[in-house]
């Protein structure tokens, strides 16, 4: 039946390249995709004395079914773009772009509204309509898609207990806390039961403890819901919480792709690394920084920086070189974080004794595989 | 003051209240419309018609920018075609709503810029059409600003309903001009100052209220 549509859709779209079905609905080929991206770029013309901007080039990836994929990148990357692509409030300059096996691309006007209805999207600043309450609100969607007073009226019930603001059915949000705000709007993207949900940088305008909150909601909304949640952010902490793939985005690219837990054990582009070092930091405390000499001093130690990437990974090696190298090796200072379930960070130990045990020490870990440099010395 | 004088107050006070009612009336039918087509058709909104935008822009401006007199005789031929004679309040009616309608346009465009354009992306992302958008977002949010508008247009019909005695419409203005100035009574001045002073103010009282009430962005803060 979507098929169908969808196909007589394209024989109505007169000048377009004449597509195979195969290629209109690719859902066979890749079920696992919730999301698919060919080939797009997106340009924005010159205007007003403005020049042209190349927002998106050559995206070419898939958001996998029931995932909660992250989008990160520093502002101006093109995420906004990104993600107005996959609701069609934006069409792409080249390629295509399948949402749950429509080309949604290629859908305008009426067929375009219905696609949109599977589609939520939640916003930084929450966008609610001051003039109507937290259950008008929600009910919305539900008008816009035509459901009875009836119906509207159990749903949104049942929405308002989901987002756990129950009590706040007949608050205007103006009333409402920046938290309640961003319920109201989950429960609003969620009303018509759609299979994606977009989170436009959704907690950027919330305080870490509600942040966690949303994070936490959004979290339970994917697992009992099995609701797709792509997520759009510029802050590494939103990925970390919550994103089990991720999509690094610089200048319109994608620059690396796949579960957050590799891609964040083994960054490789440096924006990568950069959104990296704000999580685990790859700057020395003050205290220790500044009191690092680059030569040896009677009776000092060697600063030993040591990468830790993987499960468990940096659990023994304090305990592992002290009994192995049989030397008191110091714990200078250590930041871990979890990403991915994958443990992530590193550690510096100042290691006693002559050149020698230097040497065994960073021999040691070379090959335990775990990736050491040399700092200088402290006292 | 005598009773018959009283009388001719009240009357006239009758002729100004039609005349500025059913002009308002019309003038929001008309204007309410153009004021959100223009609010909402320039490049890239959601009813994108630059060149109509343009086109339609202009015949506002230039129809704010003839002097209301002149207006009511330049439109003679026509209000005689519309309302069968150009003489009386009813006849009156036609140039108090050609000069409102722009008026109401305007200041509905306006009210409607107001609200923020991220709630018209929301509505879209959910699969609003435009007129969903117009009448579920635009309209509902920009309602303080519609009914501020309005009473602002009352006020000023109220302004021009005293012009239109100029041809024979009747009204609060006639009676001042006709008694109070020719005939020289400076008390029937006065008591049509008076009443027009009374009935701006209930207007704009009533008007701010009314926008009060239906206003949930500032309460309770």
């Amino acid at each position: 039946m979507k098929a169908a549509s969808m196909n007589a859709h394209q024989s109505l779209a007169i000048g377009r390249p004449i597509e195979t079905l195969a290629a209109i609905s690719p859902a066979p080929a890749e079920p696992d995709a919730m999301v698919r991206f060919t080939g797009i770029s997106k340009t924005y013309p010159a205007y007003r004395g403005k020049p042209g901007v190349n927002a998106l080039q050559d995206i070419d990836f898939a958001i996998p079914r029931g995932s909660i994929t992250g989008v990160i990148g520093r502002s101006g990357a093109g995420k906004s773009s990104l993600v107005r692509l996959i609701n069609g409030l934006e069409k792409p300059t080249t390629g295509r772009v399948i949402v749950d096996g429509r080309a949604i691309s290629a859908l305008a006007g009426s067929q375009l509204r219905l696609a949109q209805r599977s589609i939520g999207m939640i916003f930084q600043h929450f966008n609610l309509l001051s003039s109507r309450t937290a259950a008008d609100n929600i009910a919305l969607p539900l008008e816009i898609a035509g459901w009875t007073k009836t119906d509207i009226k159990a749903r949104v019930t049942e929405l308002l207990a989901l987002v756990g603001i129950a009590d706040k059915h007949d608050r205007y949000p103006s009333e409402l806390s920046g938290g309640q705000k961003q319920r109201v709007g989950i429960a609003r993207a969620l009303a018509t039961r759609p299979s994606v949900l977009l989170s436009d940088e959704a907690t950027s305008a919330l305080d870490p403890q509600t942040t966690r909150a949303i994070l936490d909601l959004l979290a339970n909304i994917n697992r009992e819901l099995g609701v797709t949640i792509v997520l759009i952010t510029h802050e590494m902490s939103v990925v970390r919480q919550l994103a089990k793939e991720v999509v690094v985005l610089d200048a319109g690219r994608v620059v690396e792709s796949g579960h957050v837990a590799d891609i964040f054990t083994h960054p490789k582009h440096p924006i990568t690394q950069s959104f990296l070092a704000e999580v685990i930091g790859d700057s020395l405390p003050v205290s220790l920084a500044s009191r690092i000499v680059s030569d040896r001093t009677a009776g000092g130690q060697a600063v030993i920086r040591v990468q830790v990437r993987g499960a468990g990974a940096g659990d023994t090696v304090v305990a592992r070189l002290a009994r192995e190298l049989g030397l008191d090796v110091a714990l200078l200072s250590a930041r871990i974080d979890e990403i991915g379930g994958q443990h992530v960070g590193s550690l510096v130990l100042g290691i006693p004794g002559s050149e020698d045990a230097q040497a065994r020490v960073l021999a040691w870990l070379s090959q335990h595989q775990f990736p050491a440099e040399h700092l200088g010395y402290v006292a | 003051m005598s009773p018959e004088l009283i009388n001719l107050i009240i009357q006239a006070t009758g002729e100004s209240l039609y005349m500025v009612g059913i002009a308002a009336l019309l003038g929001t039918v008309f204007g309410l419309p153009l004021g959100v087509f223009l609010a909402t058709s320039r490049k890239g909104e959601l009813f994108a018609a630059p060149l109509v935008n343009r086109v339609l822009g202009a015949i506002v401006n230039a129809t704010r920018s003839t002097p209301f007199i002149i207006l009511v005789v330049a439109i003679i031929p026509f209000t005689r075609l519309v309302a069968g004679t150009s003489i009386g309040s009813t006849a009156a009616i036609v140039p108090l709503t050609i000069a409102s309608a722009p008026f109401i346009a305007r200041l509905v465009e306006a009210a409607i810029r107001e609200v923020d354009g991220g709630l018209i992306e929301t509505a879209s992302s959910f699969g609003a059409s435009p007129i969903q958008i117009v009448l579920k977002v635009l309209i509902p949010e920009a309602l303080p600003g519609l009914l501020l508008a309005l009473t602002l247009a009352v006020v000023s019909l109220l302004g021009y309903s005293a012009m239109v005695g100029a041809v024979g419409g009747g009204g609060l203005g006639d009676l001042g001009i006709r008694y109070g100035y020719q005939r020289f009574m400076p008390e029937m001045m006065l008591a049509v100052v008076v009443v027009l002073i009374a009935l701006v103010q209930i207007v704009q009282s009533a008007g701010d209220y009314l926008a009060r009430r239906v206003n949930r962005r500032l309460r309770h803060r």
